[in-house]
């Protein structure tokens, strides 16, 4: 399995306030990774850094994908070669449909055209894997959904991209029980149908049942605290931070 | 949505290639009484429009520029040329129209549009129309769609046009509406007979091609009882460094029962004032719908006025405007109601960036006697960037406590999380952007005609290429 993603003491700030203070991590083609830690360690920021966000500057360090340093290339750049950001909070884009959406975004990130048709038949097999009803296709992107409407738009997105590598970004946070098992089958069949590597930032163990988890990070206060298997997550599920901060 | 993004670029010059102009047809530049004899004396007015055209002057000359809205200082009436001699009669067979003329409305697509989709069409270059046709069954159906001088000249419709030319907007309504009796030219009249639903629409397109002209078409649509019509009315101009003037003004009579349908997409060279009036009169239960595009222009004073006379009788105002560099647009829409059980909705949207200024201003007024009338009214505007500015300027008169109003605005900015969501999904910053802005405008655009809202998309792409990256 070759190396995806290698950060190596990445450091960010926003505002001229440093929050990732020298994160390096690896993941592998295949991998899946775990990202846990206490509220305002700067989890998100990881996730946002990676896949471009402008509200953080990378102050130090870097960022490569596939052997290529991507430390400063914009968002779409960095979509087009395979990384995925599912939002903890996806905006709403008003005047918008989900599908004419995301019939672009597929468009732009395989540069190629697709018929309607052979796109609706795509889109319709993802949104049956998290039983969402077809008529959420023509409404607009996002646009009162509620909470667990939109992350599983985000995991629709997710299905129909086939990214390389996801990082999904606390998707199952405000979630009910069964939206969390809806969404996780989401997330083991894009494992399935691509093989994909998957960067997990959660708080919770739930999602991750169906998974298979390789490796585990815990980040506190903008640095690794502790790095481990499947295992570590068992500890902090039994024992909570304290130990690492 | 592909459609709306990814537009392949289109040429400005689809809307600034010009011919170059025989000088010899301009009248001499400037609005005196001997200037408005000739313009009377070349169209052959009768008696009757000479002694309007001449009053109209007089209360020209004691009115006051307006003092509350965007600065027209730029705009020099001596020097605005407004009367153009056309090189050849109103023709109704496009083969007719000089090659000149016939190629540049072939280019903006008339003709085709004509074959396509259009029950009618009227075309005015400069001063004057060059075209105007219907189909053989819309004239069979008594509907009557031609320029306003013939029909002045016509004894069927001169007692008609005698009685409604400027009643609604009065010259003394305002100083370029009085400007707009003295030099008017051109523009259509419509006469959609009782009973009659035209499912097709009508539609007038008006090119001001000389330099340092002005335009004063003049439309008048008479809609009798229990009937329909969509009116689709177009314009635009080449550039220019001169000021161009574009003072027209739209009067619409709705019958009861009836509906009219008017769409507007104003894409005016960025060297024109365009001081426009349209007002309509709506007979009980009917209905007037506008549809107003406004994206070109370096000013607009735009204000479509629906007057509701008629019990339970209604107005829908949907608009959207687009200020981009250099550009001041100040538009809106004023209801007055005047019958008991009327409603109102207005719903607009205003785009603004470069340092563009797009105004809206809305007025309302419920009378004493509307009682049991119902208004709303929406407008949101998006600024693209912190050197732009959008206002909202709404008012509401309400003179009996049974009425139910309701205003509603938003104002705000593109923002950084939205671009940078769509950017993760694979879109460039500019189809980012564009995005943003053609979903905050669907709203609006879904209510244009299909080749004007693709129109209105492509504008949104040109705007947007040209103020990013």
């Amino acid at each position: 399995m070759g190396e995806l993603l290698k950060i190596t003491e990445l450091r960010t700030a926003a505002e001229n306030k440093e929050i990732l203070h020298g994160v390096s991590l690896t993941v592998n083609e295949g991998e899946t990774h775990v990202i846990m830690g206490p509220n305002g360690a700067g989890k998100s920021t990881l996730g946002a850094a990676i896949m471009g966000s402008p509200e953080y500057s990378v102050t130090g360090g870097t960022i490569s994908f596939l052997g290529e340093n991507i430390t400063s290339e914009a968002p779409d750049k960095r979509a087009k070669r395979g990384i995925f950001l599912s939002f903890q909070n996806p905006v709403e884009i008003p005047g918008i449909t989900l599908s004419s959406f995301l019939r672009s975004a597929y468009e732009q990130i395989t540069g190629e055209r697709i018929k309607l048709f052979a796109f609706k038949k795509l889109l319709n097999s993802a949104m049956e894997v998290l039983q969402m009803d077809a008529e959420y296709a023509d409404r607009e992107l996002n646009v009162g959904f509620s909470g667990g409407e939109k992350k599983k738009a985000e995991i629709l997105q997710l299905l129909v991209l086939k990214p390389k590598l996801a990082i999904l970004d606390e998707t199952d946070s405000g979630l009910d029980v069964d939206a969390v098992k809806t969404v996780s089958a989401g997330i083991k069949a894009y494992k399935e149908q691509t093989g994909g590597s998957l960067l997990i930032i959660t708080h919770n163990t739930k999602i991750l049942e169906a998974l298979s988890v390789d490796r585990t990070h815990v980040i506190a206060d903008g640095r690794i605290a502790a790095e481990g298997g499947a295992e570590l997550i068992d500890e902090i599920s039994a024992n909570g931070f304290e130990k690492f901060i | 949505m592909k459609e709306k993004t990814q537009v392949a670029d289109i040429n400005r010059s689809l809307y600034d290639f010009r011919y170059d102009e025989d000088e010899s047809s301009f009248l001499n530049s400037g609005i005196t009484p001997e200037i408005i004899r000739e313009i009377s004396a070349e169209k052959g007015d009768p008696e009757w429009m000479t002694e309007f055209r001449l009053h109209s002057l007089e209360i020209f000359g004691r009115m006051k520029m307006p003092e509350w809205g965007p600065s027209i200082e730029g705009l020099d009436l001596d020097n605005i040329v407004a009367y153009i001699r056309p090189k050849k009669r109103m023709q109704t067979d496009w083969s007719d129209v000089p090659d000149d003329v016939r190629e540049t409305f072939e280019k903006l697509g008339i003709p085709q549009a004509e074959r396509e989709s259009l029950a009618g069409v009227g075309a005015q270059y400069d001063s004057e129309l060059v075209y105007h046709n219907v189909r053989k069954e819309v004239a069979e159906s008594g509907v009557v769609y031609t320029d306003l001088e013939s029909a002045m000249h016509d004894d069927r419709y001169a007692e008609i046009i005698r009685s409604h030319f400027m009643k609604l907007v009065p010259p003394t309504d305002h100083k370029f509406a009085a400007l707009h009796g003295a030099v008017w030219s051109g523009g259509s009249f419509v006469y959609v007979p009782k009973g009659v639903k035209l499912e097709i629409p009508l539609q007038s397109y008006f090119r001001l091609n000389a330099r340092g002209a002005g335009q004063f078409e003049h439309t008048l649509i008479i809609v009798e009882d229990d009937a329909y019509l969509h009116f689709i009315e177009g314009c635009s101009a080449p550039k220019y460094y001169e000021a161009s003037l574009h003072a027209g003004c739209v009067e619409l009579y709705v019958g009861n029962n009836s509906t009219l349908r008017y769409s507007t997409i104003e894409n005016w060279s960025k060297n024109m004032y365009n001081l426009n009036t349209k007002r309509a009169a709506v007979g009980e239960n009917a209905k007037v719908e506008w549809v107003s595009g406004s994206f070109g222009s370096h000013i607009s004073y735009l204000y479509p006025m629906s007057i509701l006379n008629g019990r339970g009788a209604r107005a829908e105002f949907t608009g959207i405007t687009f200020a981009g560099e250099g550009q001041n647009l100040d538009t809106g829409a004023k209801i007055v109601h005047n019958a008991p059980d009327t409603s109102s909705y207005m719903n607009t949207r205003s785009i603004s960036k470069s340092g563009g200024i797009s105004t809206f201003r809305s007025s309302v007024v419920i009378n004493g006697n509307a009682v049991g009338s119902k208004s709303a009214v929406s407008c949101e505007s998006l600024m693209l960037d912190s050197k732009s500015r959008s206002d909202t300027i709404p008012t509401m008169v309400v003179k009996t406590d049974k009425a139910d109003v309701g205003h509603e605005a938003r104002i705000g900015r593109i923002s950084d999380e939205a671009v940078f969501y769509l950017m993760s999904r694979g879109l460039d910053e500019n189809s980012a952007k564009a995005l943003i802005v053609s979903g905050f405008a669907e709203n609006v655009s879904k209510e244009l005609p299909l080749e004007y809202a693709v129109e209105m998309n492509n504008l949104i792409n040109i705007e947007m290429k040209g103020s990013i990256g």
